[in-house]
């Protein structure tokens, strides 16, 4: 049975540090959400089916896809997309290892791979490239051209570990 | 796609959602993690009247101990059991799973209840649930219940939850002195379904196996106790002789059908090799 006066709902999120109280209807995935209340385009929805994980966000901390969440579900919840990462610049190493190294040929699972690899590299700052390959599984788009991606992260791991190691010093 | 409109409610205790479930009826559909839910009704593969929100339920979190058991609560992320120190200890079995499923993103959110409830036949925990002996407990409204890990299953994608109740925990066994877990599984890529998946306890003393519970997944309808396989291996030196004897017993376990990614005959096969692999993990010397 479908519901046939499905009643809108009021919800309030942080998104990237500012807070928006919206009204939305049930079935509104969050990544639409994001992309068409808040006209944060950023997140990329690719299969809605949570498959291709280009929709990948941080939920309450951690990596979610919004594709396989509503909007509903997040009310009261803090959320950094693709672009509060970006502004924030948390992950500028990474985005310019990406650039340096050509990680990317459409471009269309790049916000989703930033945010997957940036969630690895808070986890385990010596990741091998079989666990860099598992982590970003989840990414996996139709153009192949994943040793390149592979290789950024691998890069950004080595070089946040020898700034650590100058801290130390 | 989009999903089809639906109500929602985010239940506020398990009283809560139990009262729901009983009014409702099959048109409440309980959301847990959302990681098959949610993609089904996007592709229109079903659809809900209301979805009834058991996220953030205390009475469904956590995983804790006693005596003998470990209990699991229906709401445990993937992510939280597979990093759990308990879980390690006690059940080593879903500490090698569990990394096999999806990949981190979805473990984030995917819950072992969700799974149970699903009770897709291609996933790993029915298998390794009904090989750890376990036993599920189901709530409805002044009453609970709990019923084995192998009479839940019923069939592809259907289990022996009834109307008016939801699944709350899972209860393990610790593992015992002198047992040992084995999992593995073959698929196309890490993270994806398994084309065929094998999951073994059993005791080893002196690379001896007794005591075997060999399941299946992947393979049917439901996960598959091989009980011909492990009359098969219990009791008997590991060598290729009696190997091959397993995978002779195999084929009077197991009739794996055609899979859009392989046949029933290369599953078998496949099936052969877990069972191999499985029996010379469970008498290796590493757990």
């Amino acid at each position: 049975m479908i519901a046939k006066h499905s009643k809108n709902m009021n919800i309030t999120v942080i998104v990237n540090d500012e807070r928006y109280s919206k009204n939305v209807e049930p079935r509104l995935s969050l990544a639409d959400f994001l992309r068409t209340d808040l006209e944060m385009t950023g997140t990329h929805l690719g299969c809605e089916q949570g498959v291709c994980g280009a929709c990948t966000i941080n939920f309450n901390g951690q990596t979610a896809r919004a594709c396989t969440m509503l909007a509903v579900q997040a009310d009261g919840s803090r959320i950094v997309t693709i672009e509060g990462a970006s502004d924030s610049g948390e992950m500028n190493d990474l985005q310019d290892a990406f650039h340096k190294r050509n990680a990317l040929q459409c471009g269309f699972c790049t916000p989703g791979m930033l945010l997957t690899a940036a969630e690895l590299l808070a986890q385990n700052s010596t990741p091998s490239r079989k666990q860099i390959r598992e982590h970003i599984s989840g990414n996996y788009c139709r153009c192949t051209g994943y040793e390149a991606i592979v290789d950024a992260i691998a890069t950004v791991a080595q070089a946040r570990l020898e700034r650590t190691g100058k801290q130390d010093d | 796609m989009k999903s089809a409109a639906f109500d929602y409610i985010k239940a506020s205790s398990l009283d809560h959602a139990l009262e729901l479930r009983s009014r409702y009826g099959a048109d409440g559909v309980i959301l847990a993690g959302g990681q098959s839910l949610i993609p089904d009704l996007n592709q229109r593969f079903t659809s809900a009247a209301l979805l009834i929100d058991i996220n953030g339920l205390s009475e469904l979190s956590g995983i804790d101990e006693d005596e003998d058991t470990i209990r699991i609560g229906a709401m445990s992320r993937y992510r939280e059991i597979e990093t759990h120190s308990l879980i390690a200890q006690y059940v080593p079995m879903l500490k090698i799973a569990i990394p096999t499923i999806a990949n981190p993103t979805v473990r984030n959110r995917g819950t072992i209840g969700g799974n149970i409830a699903l009770a897709d036949p291609s996933t790993e925990l029915p298998a390794c649930l009904c090989a750890l002996d376990a036993t599920i407990e189901i709530s409805r409204t002044s009453s609970r219940r709990s019923v084995t890990a192998r009479e839940f299953f019923k069939g592809h994608r259907e289990n022996d939850i009834k109307p008016g109740e939801i699944l709350t925990s899972i209860m393990i066994p610790k593992i015992q002195p002198g047992y040992k877990s084995a999992f593995d599984e073959i698929a196309r890529r890490a993270g994806g379904y398994a084309m065929c998946g094998a999951a073994a306890h059993a005791k080893v003393e002196d690379k001896i196996i007794s005591d075997l519970r060999l399941v299946y997944f992947s393979v049917g309808n439901t996960p598959v106790l091989a009980s011909n396989a492990i009359t098969a291996i219990e009791g008997r030196p590991i060598n290729e002789a009696s190997l091959i004897e397993v995978k002779v017993a195999l084929s009077t376990d197991l009739n794996p059908p055609d899979h859009i990614h392989c046949s029933g005959k290369l599953r078998m096969h496949y099936a052969g090799e877990l069972a191999k692999r499985v029996i010379r993990q469970l008498v290796s010397n590493s757990q």
